[in-house]
């Protein structure tokens, strides 16, 4: 158990004016620099402190889940302090309902990871990189501040670069590489951005500074140089969702990454895309967006369709996984561009939902890669007969992820949809096929590596462990609960999207025009439950 | 009759009077130089290592404690001065860029132990040379007078030509030297020749007189500024030479080879010390003296900026050396600081002291993480200073695990990864640039940014080599991927680094990190130090 992590919550029960948001950060900080002084020969003890460290910080995460004011569409749990005052910029960190169960996400998804799978060689730096990307993903998630936020958009690619570079397969050193350079170039004209937005809003919000806040109230850009850093920022996030077609370096890292390096990279860091464009995108930027809008909707609907057509092509498993995130990332793009509540609160949600299932899905294909050491799927085959319980917790994750009703993949995409088709109906026609190829790719999968008669090493694979089983228990929990019952998570999403859809209608000119169809929000709700119930039984059949 | 000498008349050269309390620094290192050849000379028991490396570290210690003095004094009461008959100024300015000149003389002399140890030279000669190199750099950088500028930097680089030339029996050593003073006595002359010109055409080298000449017509009524194309030619000659010092292409043909053949300590005293001096002296002839003719160069340091940018970060990507990819990556360094001359040079007040500060915040990170990093290729290279290919870089992290890492974190923060000072430095100066808001600055700060990506790519792949390639005859742990070529090759060598060159390079790490976490650490330091130079600068 690692020493610092047990004086941090020390710290935590004593000090009643404890500051949690910085926690989720440290914390994790502070475990790695413990993981660094832990000697090295004893893996078990070292995952043992990287979980405590992590378990910690997503019960902290939980904390702010527990104490998040529901009725509040504003910033909660504020921190604000200087930190370079010379450059305007300061220590600010919030959350909302939009980056609320993003954090909480984060705070699952690193404990999950860390338990359900081992590297290979090298347990301490390993640990120590996942712990460092943990914090940098909290911060990114929790930063309000504009250059803040930067260091940690940057900052997490070099846990990153060292882990799918140092523990990766095959063609790693390259992957890592190309993810490395990739990102980092397309964020490099962002930080031109950054300034340029700062410095000529400094006559508006009085000095420059890098408040977000401050700086979405003030709007004080004109036209062309609004849509001129916007373009910076939108290139940046573009790559880091992908969008198509910026999505090349993905199917590379994902798999060559270890199991956690994917989980991670599919869970949490490609949000910080998506997050990004609602955050920095939409909300800085609202006349923009709504002005060009389209053009990303475009590019979310042909990676939906892009994607699924080119997983279907893929011979191995995890190359699936990896394009049929792109199809999915390009649902949420779509929904953020439908500039409504629904499509926003889809596409929050199903950052959520994506992160969960995607997650599970690169476990399962890592403990498939460890039985068998192959990926191929023509290599595996009758699995299910040696594995039944494998076969079962794959079937509701991949469920979960074509989006079947009752499951949480369908709720996302169902508001997404919703939400596209008030504001550019064939879009939203097209991207409904995704959803069909996403059955199709997904299912055929499942039906060549689980089905059939089983031969050679396949007939002998072991079934899941318990421990394993425990490990991927939560998430199995979580893609059903939110099938059922999403109206917590919705609730607590809900005044932040409204919020912000307000300031875009306030800052868009033309905006009245596509005022969303009125289909109510609860109304949604009521119909997916229905349509939930409808399917509980056919969903229990089949496990 | 010859009359004996006492009869003549003595009419005594008039000396201008020595305010030596301001002007400690240059006393101090220079004595110093000579005391250590003096002692080392009575004494010579004390010639062996450990010595000469602990009197210079002293040494810049002393030279920099003064510093503390001189600061209080120039932004107190009595403001910048013009001291030694209007030569010298002394300002902020100086003052940092004296202690970034100290920096690097006391990370210097640490790696000098290291190499020397391990060569099994000894002799005080190097390090004579280096504090007198130095306080050549800090004449050069308080110069006020172009005659002083000129001796400031040949005393900073004869020095420097006979560091590249002074380990005799490696080949290699005397060809760089030979090189550099070839390439570096042409530009000299160059310099010198533009001095002349800008004598012709101004009737003075105190670059008060100049500015003054560039603002103030003359009889005819025609100011120096708008007629005299002999100032325009002189003003370019001395960019020329400068931009050859701070090995700005296209002037920096010079580099790869001559820092690929130099001893490794001595290279990271080119690539900090005298290039920072390099760049001090430039900004100081060129804001104070050529203030008014600030139209007519600022687009040359522009178009020098993006040619040094894109050939640095594009030609590094052809290396396999270790020292020459780190070459051409203080050749891209030298861009970024053009960048932040650009922006200093700005018309407008407000953008000119951003980039002041952002130009004086990177020669120091830059001078800190450039000294840590050859302080790694200085104990890499090993015995002979040989291994310098990537491949020889094989393993660090399980050969020195530590070293590794703090290697790691220096290039990195060369590459401008967010939460190390380089960051912040790169940073400092995209804001100061793009602060101007005109298309020209941003797309200067456009190129500058993706330059940066490119050259991210030397630092990475030599990452690689330290982290994610497999040692030869260890088993890789995904047998069968990586382990082709481990039977044909030797395990590589032992590397036993000196603790001299440990601490130095912990030390440079360190204050890179913590830049990166606190950059704000010197107070307003900056901001006067940037601010202090308008007192001299006449036109803007």
């Amino acid at each position: 158990m690692s020493p610092l992590a047990l004086l941090a919550v020390d710290e935590a029960a004593a000090s009643p004016s404890f500051a949690i948001l910085p926690a989720l950060i440290l914390v994790p900080v502070l475990t790695a620099v413990a993981i660094a002084f832990l000697p090295g020969r004893r893996a078990d003890y070292l995952k043992v402190a990287a979980l405590t460290g992590s378990t910690i910080t997503g019960a902290f995460s939980l904390y702010v889940l527990a104490q998040f004011d529901i009725d509040d569409p504003g910033l909660q749990f504020v921190t604000q302090q200087d930190w370079i005052p010379s450059l305007g910029l300061s220590w600010f960190l919030a959350v909302d309902g939009i980056s609320l169960f993003l954090v909480v996400l984060t705070g699952l998804l690193f404990p999950i990871a860390i338990l359900t799978t081992e590297p290979h060689h090298d347990a301490k730096p390993y640990y120590a990189w996942l712990m460092l990307l943990m914090a940098g993903s909290m911060g990114a998630f929790l930063a309000l501040d504009l250059l803040l936020f930067f260091l940690f958009f940057e900052v997490v690619l070099v846990p990153m670069y060292f882990l799918i570079g140092g523990w990766g397969h095959g063609n790693r050193v390259q992957a890592a590489m190309k993810f490395f350079l990739y990102t980092m170039a397309a964020s490099a004209l962002m930080l031109v951005g950054i300034v340029s937005v700062v410095f000529l809003s400094a006559a508006a919000t009085g000095g420059p500074t890098f408040d977000v806040t401050a700086l979405a109230e003030a709007q004080a850009l004109s036209d062309t140089a609004a849509l001129l850093v916007f373009i910076t920022f939108a290139i940046a996030f573009a790559v880091k969702v992908p969008v198509f077609p910026v999505h090349t370096w993905l199917p590379d890292a994902h798999t060559e990454a270890p199991t956690a390096g994917s989980v991670i990279l599919a869970g949490v860091m490609l949000k910080l895309g998506t997050y990004g464009l609602i955050r920095f995108g939409v909300y800085l930027f609202p006349a923009v967006v709504d002005q060009y809008g389209l053009v990303l909707m475009t590019l979310g609907v042909i990676g939906i369709i892009y994607g699924a057509a080119a997983a279907t092509m893929q011979r191995d498993l995890k190359r699936l996984v990896a394009y049929s995130s792109v199809a999915h990332m390009g649902f949420i793009v779509l929904g953020i561009f439908a500039l409504n509540s629904q499509g926003l609160e889809g596409a929050v949600l199903q950052m959520v939902n994506h992160g969960i299932s995607t997650g599970a899905l690169f476990i399962l294909v890592g403990w498939v890669y460890e039985r068998r050491h192959t990926r191929q799927i023509s290599a595996l085959g009758g699995l299910q007969k040696a594995a039944p319980v494998m076969a079962g917790v794959f079937t509701l994750v991949m469920l979960s992820s074509i989006g079947l009703p009752g499951l949480n993949g369908f709720v996302g995409e169902f508001l997404i949809l919703l939400g596209a088709f008030s504001s550019a109906r064939w879009w939203a026609v097209v991207a409904t096929a995704g959803v069909i190829l996403a059955a199709l790719y997904l299912l055929w999968a499942y039906q060549r590596s689980f089905h059939g008669p089983a031969e050679g090493e396949n007939a002998d694979m072991a079934d899941l462990r318990l421990s394993e089983f425990m490990g991927i228990l939560p998430l199995l929990v979580l893609i059903v609960g939110l099938g059922v019952y999403p109206k917590p998570v919705l609730d607590r999403i809900a005044p932040a999207v409204d919020e912000l859809v307000s300031h875009v209608e306030a800052h868009a000119e033309d905006f009245s025009e596509q005022e969303p169809a009125p289909v109510e929000r609860r109304g949604t709700e009521e119909l997916i439950s229905t349509a939930e119930e409808a399917h509980e039984g056919a969903k229990e059949g089949e496990e | 009759m010859i009359p004996s000498l006492a009869q003549v008349p003595v009419t005594p050269t008039p000396t201008p009077e020595i305010a030596w309390s301001l002007i400690w620094p240059f006393v101090v290192l220079s004595l110093g130089g000579v005391l250590l050849i003096t002692i080392t000379s009575v004494v010579p028991r004390l010639r062996g290592n450990g010595f000469p490396a602990s009197f210079t570290a002293v040494t810049a210690a002393i030279a920099a404690a003064t510093l503390f003095n001189i600061w209080d004094r120039v932004n107190g009461v009595e403001g910048p001065q013009l001291v030694v008959g209007n030569a010298i100024g002394v300002d902020g300015f100086t003052v940092f860029v004296t202690l970034v000149i100290c920096i690097a003389v006391f990370f210097a002399s640490m790696l000098l132990d290291d190499y020397l140890r391990r060569e099994n030279l000894d002799g005080p000669e190097w390090y004579v040379l280096l504090l007198m190199s130095a306080a050549g750099g800090v004449l050069l950088a308080s110069a006020e007078d172009l005659i002083v500028t000129f001796i400031g930097l040949e005393v900073l680089s004869i020095a420097a030509y006979v560091m590249a030339a002074l380990h005799l029996r490696r080949l290699d050593s005397q060809e760089a030297g030979f090189k550099y003073f070839l390439l570096g006595a042409l530009a000299s002359a160059v310099l010198l020749y533009g001095i002349a010109l800008v004598y012709g055409a101004t009737g003075s080298t105190s670059l008060q007189t100049i500015a003054i000449a560039g603002l103030v017509p003359n009889e005819l009524g025609i100011s120096a500024g708008s007629e005299s194309s002999m100032i325009l030619v002189g003003m370019a000659f001395l960019l020329v030479g400068f931009a050859f010092k701070v090995s700005a292409a296209p002037f920096h043909f010079w580099t790869p080879d001559v820092y690929q053949g130099s001893p490794t300590p001595v290279v990271a005293f080119m690539a900090s010390g005298i290039k920072v001096a390099g760049f001090a002296g430039m900004v100081r002839v060129f804001w104070v003296g050529f203030g008014p003719y600030f139209a007519d160069w600022r687009p040359i340091i522009f178009g020098l900026a993006i040619i040094t940018l894109i050939i640095g970060s594009l030609l590094a990507l052809a290396q396999r050396n270790v020292k020459r990819m780190l070459a051409y990556s203080s050749i891209t360094h030298a861009g970024f600081i053009l960048v932040a001359v650009y922006a200093a040079a700005s018309p407008d007040g407000s953008g000119g002291i951003l980039g002041g500060e952002a130009f004086l915040f990177y020669l120091f990170t830059y001078t800190v993480m450039v000294a840590g990093t050859f302080g790694v290729v200085t104990v890499v290279g090993g015995r002979g200073d040989g291994n310098h290919d990537l491949d020889d870089y094989r393993g660090l992290s399980k050969r020195q695990p530590l070293l590794a890492l703090m290697m790691a974190a220096l290039l990195f923060s060369q590459a401008g990864v967010p939460f190390t000072s380089g960051f912040i430095a790169k940073f400092r100066v995209i804001a100061a640039v793009a602060s101007e808001d005109t298309a020209a600055t941003y797309t200067l700060a456009a190129i500058a940014m993706l330059t940066a990506v490119v050259s991210a790519v030397l630092y990475l792949r030599i990452v690689v080599s330290m982290f994610l390639v497999d040692l030869p005859g260890t088993a890789s742990a995904e047998a069968g991927e990586e382990g082709d070529e481990a039977d044909t090759e030797e395990p590589l060598p032992r590397l036993n680094p000196a603790l001299s060159a440990v601490m130095a390079v912990s030390l440079a790490a360190f204050v890179t990190i913590l830049f990166g976490l606190v950059p704000d650490l010197g107070g307003d330091v900056l901001t006067d130090a940037a601010e202090s130079l308008d007192a001299f600068r006449l036109g803007s």
